[in-house]
């Protein structure tokens, strides 16, 4: 552990961890999920929202029945809401607590020396 | 969540109220009764200010996510869209997905770091690394402007439909039922605090989704559970709109303004939900990030679940009730979802839905004050005039004075704006949670750089082009007369007074990206950065560390 070494009673504990490898890595790995899945649902949200307003006779176009495929393309943006909760929420349990709960406890760890 | 189809004005001579009246106001009552019997049994005593504003951080991820829906789902959002679906089909729709994939900017990037980095309210955590005083005013003023905004939006929908809802006809008994729904909302503040506000809300949750999916099942029932003929019903029913019912373009397909002004309203219905102070405050009354990620989990689903449910009940309501009645009735759009349930269930099923819509409306405006309470009692009296220098009991008192004043301005202004285009309360406060609200979380949260004045331009910008915007727009004058009248659909109703040149009804289109801009700018053009607590507030954003010992301050 040779980020131990850094962290020190007199240096501020969380300026200490901050530039340590371990909680760079949790940050690297919270933005690099959190952020391409933000910028995917803006867009397909706005893509939706574009077609909607600039090509209503395409989204009226009938694909069985009286479902047309605007119906379909509003159900799908509930279904990639859901699936986008369902995804994250799985990954963030499994892969960002364990990471995050170990930086907290050597946090505290640090504070009691 | 309130509605862009607008509650409007009442023509109060011409209300006529179906069912009994009677049976509506005891089944409303009986909500107040059983949630205030709940509120003063699960009352303590004596409050901390963190009791009294996030209930001490006491409930599970479950709790709170029905909370949150509670809180999110107002009476305009299930009258409102099930209306607007009703009348002009798709464009209905619509609104409920900006509304929907809205909470993914909540889930993903503001819930967990918030809970994480917060105490008591949103300038807790914009203010963190900045300086406190400046951050905390320009913070609490917004908060305040967008509660406010949603608050007389919420108290003049419950003036406007109760003229179909509990019979009464006239000025005067409008005005007294916005005094009895503020007063009994006061109550539940004061008595409850945060914890009985949030068993109100999900108490009225689990009401307005249970009557939903039973008027659902109704409906599908009568076509065979063939959505695609009730689609036809639907069709069939409207022939002015015809086909177009099931295609975008009824409402905002006009022209190229009104497409342009959908555009800016949805970017302002997804960057706003994770602006709203009221929404933000209920990541407060979780105890960790994970109950924090848990709340905003199960708030999708029942958000998500509740608005496919409405999408069945709007077009059901356009083909059993149909739009000749719909507008003829009080309220218009508004009253589609009551009329679907006489037409379903007759009087009884028409009481319990006008008693939830009711007790909808009180559930949103106690989560609303109790913000803006908290808001200002923390933030203004506890840390700016009294330099954090107070008791807890102080803050308390001072709070709940608050509650009790923002109560009575709710009713003056609701008495007021009752006669007003709630669109306008709404789409203002939406737009200013968009703008001057997330650039300043979002930045603060992810950019390292920031500073107090880019909060301070961000926010202030935000906030004040939002509404010189909404003030020049055709809001607010200049809408060219209705067919056949003189009167302009504008908040001005006199269409010679016409000041407006900002063309479009939403602001958002420019304002948000303007806020945004501004933050840039303002932050890039100060030195100050403070690395210290730049590191704390990261570090325990990402961990969590030091959230249970924030808690017992």
């Amino acid at each position: 552990m040779s980020n131990d070494a850094r962290i020190r009673g007199d240096e501020d504990p969380y300026v200490a961890m901050q530039t340590t490898d371990e909680f760079q890595a949790l940050r690297k790995k919270f933005r690099g999920f959190v952020f391409p899945m933000t910028a995917f649902f803006l867009v397909w949200y706005f893509v939706y929202v574009l077609l909607s307003t600039f090509a209503p006779g395409f989204m009226g176009t009938k694909v069985f029945g009286n479902i047309n495929i605007g119906l379909l393309f509003g159900l799908g943006q509930f279904v990639t809401t859901f699936a986008i909760t369902f995804i994250y929420a799985r990954w963030a349990n499994r892969e960002l607590d364990p990471l995050a709960d170990a930086i907290g406890a050597r946090l505290d760890g640090v504070k009691e020396h | 969540m309130a509605h862009l189809t607008s509650l409007p004005a009442l023509p109060t001579e011409a209300a006529t109220s179906v069912g009994s009246p009677t049976l509506n106001i005891a089944i409303f009552a009986g909500f107040v009764i059983v949630t205030l019997v709940v509120i003063v049994k699960l009352a303590s005593g004596k409050k901390s200010a963190g009791e009294f504003y996030t209930a001490s951080g006491g409930f599970s991820g479950r709790q709170n996510g029905v909370a949150i829906a509670g809180d999110y789902l107002s009476a305009a959002s299930f009258l409102g869209i099930a209306g607007a679906i009703a009348l002009q089909g798709y464009d209905g729709f619509l609104y409920s997905i900006g509304f929907l994939v809205a909470w993914l900017v909540a889930l993903l990037l503001v819930a967990e770091l918030m809970r994480n980095t917060g105490r008591m309210t949103m300038a807790d955590v914009l203010s963190y690394r900045l300086k406190q005083r400046p951050v905390r005013i320009a913070t609490a003023t917004s908060v305040l402007a967008v509660s406010f905004f949603y608050l007389l939006a919420q108290m003049a929908g419950a003036g406007g439909l109760v003229s179909l809802l509990l019979g009464v006809k006239g000025e005067g008994a409008q005005n007294i039922v916005i005094a009895v729904v503020g007063i009994v909302m006061i109550a539940y503040v004061l008595i409850g605090g945060m914890r009985g506000t949030t068993w109100v809300q999900i108490i009225k949750a689990v009401l307005l989704i249970a009557a939903t999916a039973i008027m659902t099942v109704w409906v599908l029932g009568k076509y065979g559970f063939n959505l695609s003929g009730l689609f036809q019903a639907a069709v069939d029913n409207n022939p002015k709109v015809g086909e177009k019912l099931l295609e975008p373009g009824v409402k905002y397909g006009v022209n190229t303004t009104t497409k342009i002004d959908f555009i800016s309203l949805s970017l302002a219905l997804v960057l706003g939900t994770a602006g709203l102070p009221h929404v933000l405050q209920r990541f407060y009354t979780v105890p960790t990030s994970k109950q924090a990620r848990k709340s905003v989990e199960w708030a999708i689903w029942l958000i998500g679940g509740f608005y496919l449910l409405t999408l069945v009940v709007g077009y059901g309501a356009g083909a059993l009730v149909g739009p000749a009645e719909i507008n003829a009735a009080p309220g218009k759009a508004n009253s589609a979802a009551p009329l679907l349930a006489f037409h379903l269930g007759g009087s009884p099923f028409l009481g319990i839905v006008s008693g939830i819509a009711f007790a909808t409306i009180l559930a949103v405006v106690a989560g609303l004050t109790i913000t803006a309470s908290a808001t200002f009692a923390h933030d203004i009296y506890k840390e700016v005039i009294k330099k954090g220098q107070t008791t807890s009991d102080n803050e308390v008192r001072v709070a709940r004075m608050s509650a009790v004043a923002i109560g009575v301005i709710a009713i003056l202004g609701g008495m007021f704006a009752k006669s007003q285009n709630i669109a306008f309360l709404v789409a203002l406060a939406f737009a200013v949670a968009a703008s001057a609200n997330l650039p300043t979380i979002l930045y603060s949260l992810f950019w390292k750089r920031f500073n107090t004045r880019g909060a301070l331009w961000s926010i202030y910008g935000g906030l004040v082009s939002t509404i010189v915007l909404i003030i020049f727009s055709p809001v607010v004058s200049g809408k060219a007369p209705l067919p056949g009248t003189t009167v302009s659909p504008s908040m001005i109703t006199n269409p010679d007074i016409d000041f407006s040149w900002f063309p479009l009804d939403n602001p958002g289109l420019v304002t948000i990206p303007l806020a945004f801009f501004l933050g840039w700018l303002g932050t890039v053009t100060s030195a100050e950065h403070n690395a210290q607590k730049y590191a704390e507030m990261e570090v325990r954003s990402l961990t969590g560390h030091g959230v249970a010992k924030a808690l017992d301050h």
